[in-house]
């Protein structure tokens, strides 16, 4: 069922190979001992680009920093918001009220429109504000676009949960209370520990609009990649971007990894809807 | 108490704190954009000054219209693109067996999750006039001086797509794994030829992965200001740019009326993908 001619073969790898191209550029000049701006030719294999990075001189520690703080923070506070919104949106799931489709609209804006113009909204709205604190500034703004991944997550998760479990548990005499903090937050963490590592990968890696709401100074790691390579090509910035993509490759492969595992793993314990059919009809 | 009143009073006790962040951060800080939109350059919102229509009127300036016009068509052809390409690619990858297939999808989580200026700082260096791609495109003998791609339109096109496709692979590929592809099959036994089976059938089941996919890439190649910046020449200037230069100036009505044209056109497009029957579930 699954044949493949040679052409479709060609044409996978041949995109593979347009998406990698820069990539390998990347990682292969980040090893140039050529110390040159607008480097002409490779010539010799060096790894001080990445001791200079870890000497810290070039400031992209204190980048780096600025971007943890910040996606930790907006993490932590979208998480909260978003997940304790989905489940009070989600509660009478039959009849979502007109003002919960329009807030659930306007909370998931964010991420469907152009990011220039959410930058521009926020910078406006803080400089009337007189907000001056970066910190403050990049928190708000990135929790505002990290609460959809955190909220579509677990909303379509509670979507497709049986709401009789919620009832028994009120039925019984649990308060509200109780059974969001014994019932619904554990059944649903899955979804919130998914919604936050997708809120924090998009923290750290938003450049549009933390450039906008960012006001003086050396800013997040995408911004300072940014102003290191708009003028040329920055020794340091080819070893920083290296241990990026190794670092997201490795987290990719482990993340599938453990994915594979535990599938294998709930195969062997639970054979799964499908067995049963298949063996009633021998 | 009644239950049923208690359980309503504490959903909107959880409720709340989304409710007022949206409000706030999301209509409050879209609308101060509106209104600012209507005011003269240097002035602020609630500090006199007349409302006015000018930066709307100043749209339809040929210099504005054309950078309008060039950047719409830009995205469109982006868009193209990338559905000529992401389509078929996440088709082809639905359709490998597994283990191939597992390898294809970890080698595009790392494009799609690797930031886009880092991937195009590569491209960057890669199209410089004595970049690699000159270098061995002289060494080869196929020129005999180093072309100029770097800063060229053709550059900033070749950006779009590259940091966009992604967007169009994912959904083209979660429509077509979920397709049941006993449908094709009985088309086959029908006697219909691949090729037929496939626009027939194929397309039309996973039409909606394509639309997500459109969708994705055409919103944001409206607003990649920095792509310009870093391949593309000063010649070109596209929507995104030019907010960013107005915004540098100072011009912030004229930067905010801009926004709210580019977000009527996405406003547009997203109605338009919801009346075709798209879910918001496939925009990730």
């Amino acid at each position: 069922m699954k044949r493949h001619g040679a052409g479709s073969l060609v044409f996978l790898s041949l995109v593979l190979l347009f998406m990698y191209l820069p990539i390998f550029v990347v990682v292969i000049y980040s090893f140039n001992d050529n110390p040159s701006r607008i480097p002409t030719a490779f010539t010799g294999w060096t790894t001080q680009w990445y001791a200079q990075l870890f000497t810290g001189r070039g400031g992209y520690a204190d980048a780096l920093w600025l971007s943890l703080r910040v996606a930790l923070w907006s993490v932590a506070a979208s998480c909260v918001v978003g997940t304790l919104g989905a489940v009070g949106m989600a509660r009478k799931a039959g009849r979502a009220s007109k003002l919960d489709s329009v807030m659930e609209t306007g909370l998931t804006l964010p991420i469907m429109i152009p990011e220039i113009i959410l930058g521009l909204a926020f910078m406006v709205v803080f400089n009337a504000l007189g907000l001056r604190g970066n910190d403050l500034r990049l928190v708000l703004a990135h929790t505002t676009f990290c609460i959809p991944y955190v909220f579509l997550n677990v909303k379509s998760r509670l979507v497709g949960m049986d709401a009789s479990v919620f009832d028994a548990a009120r039925d019984l005499g649990a308060s509200p209370a109780r059974v969001l903090r014994d019932i619904t937050l554990p059944l649903i963490s899955p979804a919130i520990f998914s919604g936050a590592f997708l809120a924090l990968a998009m923290s750290l890696d938003d450049f549009v609009i933390s450039f906008f709401v960012y006001g003086v100074g050396e800013g997040t790691l995408p911004i300072k990649i940014y102003s290191s390579v708009k003028v040329g090509v920055s020794t340091q910035v080819n070893a920083l971007c290296t241990l990026i993509i190794a670092a997201v490759f490795t987290i990719a492969a482990l993340s599938r990894y453990a994915g594979a595992l535990r599938r294998a793993r709930q195969r062997r314990l639970n054979p799964g809807p499908n067995a049963v059919p298949a063996a009633a009809r021998h | 108490m009644d239950a049923t009143k208690r359980d309503q009073r504490f959903s909107w006790l959880l409720k709340l704190p989304v409710y007022l962040w949206t409000l706030a951060f999301v209509f409050v800080a879209l609308l101060y954009v509106l209104g600012l939109s209507f005011l003269s350059r240097g002035e602020v919102i609630g500090v006199g000054g007349e409302w006015t229509l000018d930066n709307y009127a100043r749209l339809g300036d040929p210099s504005y219209l054309r950078v309008l016009m060039q950047s719409l068509r830009l995205a469109v052809v982006t868009t193209l693109i990338c559905a000529a390409v992401g389509y078929p690619f996440g088709y082809l990858t639905a359709r490998l067996g597994r283990t191939a297939r597992s390898v294809v999808l970890l080698l595009l989580i790392v494009p799609f999750w690797t930031n886009a200026l880092i991937r195009i700082y590569g491209w960057r260096i890669l199209l410089m006039s004595n970049g690699p791609l000159n270098n061995l495109l002289l060494a080869l003998g196929s020129i005999s001086e180093p072309l100029k791609l770097l800063y060229t339109d053709g550059a900033v096109l070749l950006g779009m797509v590259y940091a966009l496709v992604p967007f169009m692979i994912l959904p083209a590929f979660s429509t077509v794994d979920k397709l049941d592809f006993s449908v094709v099959e009985a088309a086959r036994d029908l006697g219909a030829g691949p090729l037929y089976a496939f626009l027939t059938v194929t397309v039309p089941l996973t039409l909606s992965g394509l639309a997500a996919g459109c969708v994705l890439v055409f919103i944001p190649s409206m607003g990649l200001f920095f792509l310009n910046d870093l391949l593309g020449g000063s010649k070109t200037v596209l929507a995104g740019g030019l907010i960013q230069q107005l915004i540098n100036s100072r011009d912030l009505p004229m930067a905010s009326a801009l926004s709210v044209l580019m977000l009527s056109i996405t406003g547009a497009v997203i109605v338009v993908y919801r009346r075709l029957g798209g879910t918001s579930d496939m925009m990730f």
